[in-house]
């Protein structure tokens, strides 16, 4: 990994003398810390594992989610009304995530009785099923005496009066949302048998100004919006991030030098450097799934063509040939192939290559146009912008079939998939005014919403679970 | 080795180009502009006009075709085209000193990364053609903006059409 920042560094003096600040950058943000796992004491767990499949029956599930208990109320950097209060904000981080997944029908802390610390592993039954909760999610918050705080998390059948899950996290204060991510997790994951999916990032493009003068920021936040960053300062306009699979890194496209050009962004250090020492544009970075492999689209004399290039340096491979536009790429999540976009045809239509270039063919014949592919997670699906007069978010599977439109928007470009691929992210650019949002679907189309982001913004690259 | 490719892509996307053109008998580049002789240095003009160098000056004179612009997703040189980009190799004919860039424009119905690409052919498409006027292709640098830096702000046909542009703009 080192190599390559060695090898840029003998290649581009220029890039290794500049500041920060002719780079465009803001200061590091610095990458987070651990969640460790905590010990939970077991009860006897029962036999009830039995996954809900039908999503008709799931969809309306009642979760009762009241304040995670603090043993002692006590001082805590994660809040400065003390370890109560940020029990109170781990349940609402909770109930918010399980809103806004659509699936279920949680009511928070704020309109729930507190349970005591005593009462975390041992429900009072009776005034849940009173309310008419099926389920129930409690917890604790306490301080270590190393500084760091514990989380546990509990989820508990109302009905049957029974445990399903439980588990403890050792986060540093700063991190305690996660921890209340990974507790969404362990719920949606039980409830839904699906991944998870809620303790992850998303980096994207930060836009204000008027149409003919919009600035365009790199920027990362949580997956719930949280822990908002920016990440370059607005004097150059940045485009299309990538997050690597490990979160060290950030490829995204910047004009700094005046020139459309790909950086990789080291997050803990803050500093970046070009993927390749190139005079040709570079365009549309994307990582291979094991973090190992860059693939990147050049222009050279005007065609652009697609390349791969080892994270550590060393000769680019140019994977495709046509004088057509051949540009961005998408790894199965095997690695073994990549959907990328041509319109060596005469439009833009999706193409399936193995990952060394060969075996290239166009898997999309329906009506209309085919762009920016990505490979879901699962690697069942392939999300896409189908454009066919407005422009959509649209799935179909890796051979081109099953085409299902989930969005309506007049211009809904650039899916990015959910970590556990049952979710995709895009951005909606409305007509006219040309400001854009993002928005997240879910793969039945009926559960879309507007994310919400300090300002308008565009180019979502939703990151996998974080470890 | 890089040059014997890059000129090998030459080849290929002036191919390409060819292939593409919609009347190619008439869209032939016309033989190269005599050079006239080393500007017979531009008698010093009244204080008050625009000054050589300035895209005030290039605008003026080559009439205002500065801009040249595109059908939907195509990059091919058309007539008018090609007169307003012979007008711009006239006039660089006259001031060799002079470099400039060549920005590549898309309009927004396009997604942004295709526009990028896009809006990269396009500005070699108008180099491609200046060059073969004459210019030096090192006086010419090429970048696109593809859809990001639009001039016409409605979501209109109309609007969509000034968008599709290659723009010459002069380095001082």
């Amino acid at each position: 990994m080192k190599n390559m920042w060695l090898l840029a560094l003998f290649a581009g003096a220029l890039a290794t003398t500049a500041t920060a600040q002719n780079q465009d950058l803001g200061e590091p943000v610095g990458e987070g810390g651990e969640v460790e796992g905590l010990a939970i004491e077991e009860d006897d767990d029962g036999p009830l594992r039995g996954t809900v499949t039908d999503e008709s029956d799931w969809s309306d599930i009642g979760v009762a989610i009241p304040a995670f208990a603090a043993d002692r109320d006590q001082p805590t950097p994660a809040n400065a009304d003390g370890t109560a209060a940020l029990g109170r904000e781990v349940a609402r981080v909770i109930t918010a995530n399980l809103r806004n997944n659509g699936l279920f029908k949680p009511v928070g802390p704020d309109s729930l009785p507190q349970p005591g610390f005593a009462d975390i592993r041992a429900p009072r039954w009776g005034s849940w099923s009173g309310r008419g909760a099926e389920m129930l999610v409690q917890g604790f918050v306490t301080n270590r005496p190393d500084g760091r705080i514990a989380i546990g998390c509990y989820l508990y059948d109302v009905a049957l009066q029974d445990r399903l899950e439980s588990a403890g996290y050792v986060v540093r204060p700063a991190d305690w949302r996660r921890a209340a991510h990974k507790c969404s997790d362990l719920i949606y994951a039980r409830l839904t048998g699906e991944s998870p999916f809620f303790d992850s990032r998303i980096a994207y493009i930060a836009e204000t100004g008027p149409k003919d003068k919009r600035v365009k920021r790199l920027a990362v936040m949580d997956s719930d919006g949280a822990n908002h960053r920016f990440l370059t300062l607005g004097s150059a306009t940045a485009l299309t991030p990538r997050y690597s699979p490990d979160y060290s890194k950030i490829m995204y496209l910047s004009y700094v030098d005046g020139n459309p050009r790909i950086y990789v962004y080291d997050i803990g250090s803050g500093k970046q450097q070009l993927v390749t020492e190139n005079s040709n544009p570079t365009l549309a970075p994307r990582w291979s799934p094991d973090g190992r492999h860059i693939l990147y689209s050049m222009a050279v004399a005007g065609n652009t063509d697609i390349y791969r290039v080892p994270v550590t340096g060393g000769e680019s491979v140019r994977l495709t040939s046509t004088p057509g536009i051949d540009i961005g790429g998408s790894y199965s999540p095997d690695g073994s192939r990549i959907v990328f976009e041509s319109d060596r045809s005469g439009s833009q239509q999706c193409y399936v290559m193995d990952a060394d270039g060969s075996n290239q063919r166009r898997i999309t014949f329906f009506g209309g146009r085919c762009a920016t592919p990505e490979w879901s997670p699962r690697g069942d699906q392939i999300a896409f912008t189908r454009i066919a007069g407005d422009f959509n978010v649209a799935v179909m599977t890796p051979s081109g079939r099953n085409l299902r439109v989930l969005t309506n928007g007049w211009q809904d470009e650039a899916p990015t998939w959910a970590p556990n691929g049952r979710i995709i992210q895009f951005f909606r650019t409305e007509r006219n005014t040309g400001r854009s949002n993002l928005w997240q679907v879910d793969l039945t189309g009926r559960n879309e919403r507007r994310l919400p982001t300090p300002v308008d913004a565009s180019d979502p690259a939703w990151g996998p679970i974080r470890k | 080795m890089n040059s014997m490719k890059t000129s090998l892509i030459l080849v290929v996307s002036a191919t390409a180009l060819a292939a593409c053109a919609k009347k190619p008998p008439e869209e032939l580049p016309p033989a190269p502009v005599t050079t006239p002789a080393p500007a017979p240095a531009p008698a010093p003009t009244a204080a008050s006009g625009p000054t050589v160098g300035s895209q005030q000056h290039f605008e003026q004179a080559v009439g205002g075709s500065t801009v040249i612009y595109f059908d939907t997703d195509r990059f091919n040189i058309d007539s008018a085209d090609a007169a307003a980009l012979q007008a711009q190799a006239q006039y660089f004919a006259r001031y060799p000193e002079l470099t400039f860039t060549v920005e590549g424009h898309a309009d927004e119905r396009g997604t942004r990364e295709y526009n990028l690409a896009l809006g990269e052919r396009r500005a070699n498409s108008a180099k491609n053609y200046l060059v073969s006027l004459g210019v030096a292709s090192n006086r010419i640098r090429t970048v696109s903006y593809g859809k990001e830096r639009p001039v016409a702000l409605a979501s209109t046909e109309a609007a969509w059409a000034q968008n599709r542009r290659a723009a010459s703009i002069i380095i001082n």
